[in-house]
């Protein structure tokens, strides 16, 4: 190491490179930073913008009215975003314990080579585009559902409204099941990442105290990851919000609001990917860009709510311990 | 040998730039319709091979988005699945005129188990079934039209595109002009307001949905029906005789309502009178504005017009577009001349 320092150096000179590199590494990442905060600015603008028409006309009323009428003008996006709340809830019901269970076999439980190795597969699931999700959800869960599924959970739970009426395949709970397995790699990948970086003495001093292996994951290892696993939910939430293509291929496209998890909706996504395109008339495409805004501001409420439940726990956890 | 190898790269693109340039290429833009773009991008591309002056880009984006483009100058010309309605050509700054291209139409494929013959759809059956109003495979008015055909008593499961499409106005348009109920209650656009019916994204959705679902009916492209070999139904037209719908019958029907062709070409030809129209058909139109300020674009899209309506229209069957009736095209050929 001695003999392979730098010729020119001298502590001074040293210090003022460094310093000068900090400065440029600070305004760099600075610029960065900023630029995210610009194109958020700048996406919320277009947004505004490109919806005044539409919140001229229908104000408030946009969120609470039911009707979707491209012939007579009339635009309401509730059924939109009861479709895409019921079915990210449906998702992250399903893909939280799923996800956080394989999580931690993967972390805590299974071998270094077998985890490294499924790890690799997951991330390999994370990057399948999601028209190939719609693909198998069109042609093995939407039967499935029908064939099967429907009919069962018909029988077992016929008595609640949620699984009552005809079932056509597609539907709220299909695009619930194609989505939850679209988000599971997310949080096996990220929640695994971060249990492995709890550190080693945590798990070692919960043994020494004579807990079993299961109570130091759990009520140590888990609660010490709370955060990192937190934003491995948001991110699956995130997408499930966001998901546009394998939604549309198996919700059904039916901009209704229904009790009936086995009916088929609409999501605010899929709905603006579907009539974009052939959108003819300020008022309709106003409308579908107020959509936009509406998930935009979906996103921004569940990502508060989510913060507040990150504080509300540590606070829990903390006077617990 | 390396620099050598540059130095020679270099200087053969720009020889070649150089003779490009010299001849002067016409680069048209263009936008719109999805329906057509197998026999757009068919012309353009066997017109560049004529022509390799010219070159016509072609992207598919929707009518809507073609039209719009068009409007913002963004594209040279627009095309679309449904002529523009005279509230958005009085709100343009320039004058439009539209060109029928080819002829569309739209069949009722379905799946009902058991049944293998070819089902007549009356028109208020059809109408019916997509308000709501008939939800039996065995209604009355399905049964009396399918004489020797024992049809099942169970519900109907209605499929409708999702998405905005050429093929939901035609389908929309056809049913507004046989069903007051529909006209008042619905109405036609590219996109609607269905009373009933699951959505599928495309073709393949609706055909897809149709498939796994018994009991389901659904509308797709005639063009999507012949090339993946789906079976679908015959549709009553204006003079009550149950129509199967092929190229010939969707030209019968341009035909029949090629008599009544308004000067501008906005004509809907759903419903078309003569005993061998299809019913359910539409042409797909060209956007072109009538003043052109740049004299070789000018020159160019002129000329494809007239090579499209012309030798372009041999290619059409391949492609299982119906041609355009030699009135219609005498029509057109006269209307080039409104190009300035």
């Amino acid at each position: 190491m001695d003999g392979a320092a730098p010729v020119q150096s001298g502590p001074r000179a040293f210090l003022r490179r460094l310093a000068h590199g900090d400065e440029i590494a600070h305004l760099i990442t600075l610029i960065f930073a900023a630029s995210i905060l610009l194109i958020t600015a700048l996406l919320v603008y277009q947004l505004w913008l490109g919806s005044a028409e539409a919140r001229h006309k229908f104000g408030w009323h946009f969120f609470f009215t039911t009707t979707w009428d491209p012939v007579a003008g009339d635009f309401g996006a509730l059924p939109f975003i009861y479709g895409t709340l019921v079915t990210s809830a449906l998702a992250l019901l399903i893909a939280v314990p799923l996800g956080l269970g394989a999580a931690i076999f993967l972390a805590e439980l299974a071998p270094r080579a077998l985890s490294d190795a499924l790890a690799f597969l997951i991330d390999l699931l994370a990057a399948v585009p999601s028209v190939i999700y719609g693909v198998i959800g069109i042609f093995i869960v939407v039967p499935m559902m029908r064939l099967h599924i429907a009919p069962f959970l018909k029988a077992a739970l016929g008595f609640l409204p949620l699984f009552q009426g005809p079932s056509y395949g597609v539907g709220m709970l299909t695009a619930g099941i194609v989505l939850a397995v679209m988000v599971v790699p997310f949080i096996v990948s990220v929640s695994r990442e971060v249990l492995l970086s709890v550190p080693a003495d945590q798990r070692e001093a919960a043994m020494g105290l004579g807990a079993t292996r299961w109570e130091a994951t759990w009520r140590v290892v888990v609660p010490f990851a709370r955060t990192g696993i937190f934003g491995s939910v948001f991110l699956a939430l995130a997408r499930a919000l966001g998901e546009t293509m394998a939604v549309t291929m198996v919700i059904g496209n039916d901009p209704k609001i229904s009790a009936s998890l086995l009916a088929p909706g609409y999501s605010i996504a899929a709905v603006i990917a579907n009539e974009f395109s052939e959108a003819i008339g300020n008022l309709y495409i106003h409308s579908l860009v107020e959509l936009g805004l509406v998930l935009f501001l979906l996103t921004i409420i569940l990502n508060g709510l989510a913060r507040i439940l990150i504080i509300a726990t540590e606070q829990k956890g903390s006077s617990h311990a | 040998m390396n620099r050598r190898f540059a130095l020679a790269t270099l200087l053969v693109s720009l020889i070649a730039a150089g003779t490009l340039f010299a001849q002067n290429p016409v680069l048209i833009n263009a936008a719109g319709a999805t329906f057509p773009y197998p026999i757009y991008s068919k012309w353009f591309d066997v017109y560049h091979t004529k022509y390799p002056t010219i070159q016509i880009n072609y992207s598919s984006v929707g009518s809507g988005a073609g039209i719009s483009q068009m409007l913002n100058g963004t594209v040279d010309f627009g095309a679309s699945d449904l002529p523009m309605t005279d509230e958005q050509l009085g709100q343009a700054k320039f004058k439009i005129l539209h060109f029928p291209t080819v002829i569309g139409a739209d069949v009722p494929a379905y799946n009902i188990p058991n049944v293998t013959a070819e089902l007549n759809f009356t028109q208020k059956a059809l109408a019916g079934i997509y308000l709501g109003t008939i939800t039996k495979w065995n209604d009355p008015e399905l049964v009396n039209a399918n004489k020797g055909v024992n049809l099942p008593s169970s519900d109907i499961i209605v499929v409708h595109r999702s998405d905005g499409s050429g093929t939901t106005f035609i389908w929309t348009d056809f049913l507004s002009k046989v069903s007051p109920d529909w006209a008042g209650k619905v109405g036609r656009k590219s996109s609607v307001n269905w009373p009933v019916g699951l959505g599928g994204k495309g073709n393949e959705g609706v055909s897809g949905l149709v498939k796994q679902t018994p009991y389901a009916i659904g509308y797709v492209e005639l063009i999507y029906a012949i090339q993946n070999h789906m079976a679908y139904g015959k549709a009553q037209n204006a003079d009550g005789k149950f129509v199967k719908a092929d190229l010939a019958s969707v030209t019968a029907a341009a035909a029949g309502a090629a008599k009544a062709m308004p000067d501008d070409f906005r004509v809907s030809i759903t419903n078309a009178p003569g005993a061998a129209s299809y019913p359910i058909s539409s042409f797909t139109w060209l956007l072109i504005p009538a003043q052109i300020s740049d004299a070789a674009k000018r020159d160019a899209i002129k000329g494809f017009l007239k090579w499209m309506l012309a030798d372009g229209q041999t290619y059409n069957e391949n492609l299982s577009y119906a041609q355009l009736p030699k009135p219609v095209i005498a029509k057109e050929q006269k209307a080039i001349g409104l190009i300035q």
